[in-house]
């Protein structure tokens, strides 16, 4: 488990980027938190700093969306999934649990 | 439809191709492509293919079961020499013809070329120019400031070259993104030890370098032109689709044509020509449900979107920058080379600038149209 931070420092529509064996962002999307990889699958560029839609994630560099839930893209240019993470909170702090990775 | 000729293999051609399928086309779908691979990527031939951390693999646009699945026949390394437009006949530069009920034009530019030196376009442009700089060359001359002379210069100086990039116009990119951004793009140049020359041409290249029109003398090993490019529709002559800098076309692909479409850099999208991968990818799908549909039920109107990483710093710009008032730097500063910043007409947000601030510039973009810019919370 990876100490995020704590839960006023991750406000509804905000992110934060932690670094683990790879960097992970970290979403509040409407009150549901979610962790994916942060590296666009498609070429690099931080999926933090994108815009954040409902459970949707869309890369700033070139557009292809990501759904918080599962990892999947909506479509091209990305066509590979970003691997999510179980978030758990813990005395107002937020954490990452790195050992379990879901490829959808 | 039963036959569809997509002439061009590029992000374009490859895109098009994609959506003739996933909307639905089940007929003969042939791909004409003058370049002998399969689809690759341009962006990452100035950047990390040139340094040499990237290969040829890691550029494929898609992959070999992606490219199966399409059921396409593929004409590598053949030319479109001629469309006949009654019969939509395409005539290939090896004798063979593919006559096709809809044609997709996705040929995209080609490199304006400056004689004596390298230019950088294709796959075998990056190989042959890769191999010139790192032959033992010392000395880079880059003739031209633009987003490829950039790169060019920037990936040159982590392979260790002394450069010095060369721009006819007063400031560097100040036609794309203004005079004030575009001066801070030529101080990116500066700040890595590049020697910035503007508002001077080039009078003469040889081999011992290049000779500037205020008669300075540049010794080079290696001289690379990064001068822009012009559409290819040299092959559309007495083709009856109606040609003026691109292929005219309307806001959704179609030409003057019937079954003709225009997709990508080669394309001229009413009054506009994107040379951008965005634009690109975007348009093809717009254009060939207009193909299929017979006529014209979709449009694309989305602003230009480009972007260009350069010195480590990554610029990403949207909208269009003519007839702009003001540039009004929302988040950072220029001197940072970190921030964020919007074009205004009046109240409204034409543009958006960013150099390594990709936070900011995707809020800002959200704001493009809209009258009255609001900074983004931290």
């Amino acid at each position: 488990m990876i100490r995020v931070c704590t839960v006023i420092d991750l406000p509804p529509g905000e992110a934060v980027r932690v670094v683990a064996h790879v960097p992970i962002a970290v979403f509040n999307a409407d009150g549901e938190l979610y962790a994916v990889d942060d590296t666009c699958t498609h070429q690099d560029a931080s999926l933090a700093d994108g815009w954040l839609e409902g459970c949707w994630i869309e890369c700033p560099l070139h557009a292809s969306s990501f759904d918080l839930r599962t990892g999947m893209p909506n479509g091209l240019p990305a066509k590979r999934p970003v691997r999510t993470y179980p978030v758990v909170v813990q005395d107002d702090v937020v954490y990452v649990d790195t050992a379990v990775q879901d490829v959808a | 439809m039963r036959t569809i000729a997509v002439v061009g293999a590029s992000l374009a051609g490859l895109r098009s191709a994609e959506a003739l399928r996933a909307q639905g086309f089940d007929g003969r779908l042939v791909v004409v492509g003058d370049e002998p691979h399969e689809p690759y990527d341009r962006p990452p031939l100035s950047k990390d293919f040139l340094l040499g951390t990237a290969d040829r693999e890691s550029l494929a646009l898609s992959d070999p079961d992606a490219l199966a699945a399409l059921d396409a026949e593929w004409r590598l390394g053949v030319r479109a020499d001629r469309l006949d437009p009654d019969t939509r006949e395409v005539h290939l530069s090896d004798g063979s013809s593919v006559v096709a009920d809809g044609v997709v034009i996705a040929t995209g530019g080609a490199a304006r070329t400056v004689p004596g030196t390298l230019s950088l376009r294709t796959l075998d442009d990056a190989v042959a120019l890769r191999a010139a700089l790192t032959g033992g060359a010392e000395r880079l001359v880059v003739v031209g400031a633009g987003f490829i002379g950039a790169e060019v210069a920037s990936t040159a100086r982590k392979l260790g070259l002394d450069v010095t990039v060369v721009e006819v116009l007063p400031i560097p990119l100040g036609r794309v993104l203004g005079p004030e951004i575009g001066a801070v793009c030529g101080e990116l140049h500066l700040d890595h030890g590049v020697v910035l020359r503007c508002g001077v041409g080039v009078d003469q290249v040889s081999s011992s370098g290049v000779v500037l029109t205020d008669g300075t003398m540049l010794p080079a090993d290696v001289v690379v032109a990064g001068v822009g490019a012009y559409p290819a529709t040299d092959w559309l002559a007495d083709s009856g689709v109606a040609v003026g800098n691109g292929v005219l076309c309307d806001q959704g692909g179609v030409t003057n044509v019937p079954g003709v479409v225009a997709v990508g850099d080669v394309a001229r999208w009413s009054g506009q020509r994107h040379e951008h991968w965005t634009s690109a990818a975007e348009q093809s799908s717009v254009a060939v449900r207009n193909l299929l549909a017979g006529h014209t039920v979709a449009v694309h109107d989305r602003p230009g979107y480009f972007w260009s990483d350069q010195y480590g710093v990554r610029v990403q710009f949207v909208g269009e920058t003519h007839l702009y008032d003001e540039v009004r730097y929302v988040d950072g500063t220029p001197e940072d080379r970190k921030f964020a910043a919007v074009y205004l007409r009046g109240d409204a947000v034409v543009g958006v600038v960013a150099m390594n601030n990709a936070r900011h510039f995707t809020r800002l973009r959200r704001q493009l149209g809209a009258a009255t810019p609001s900074t983004p919370a931290p």
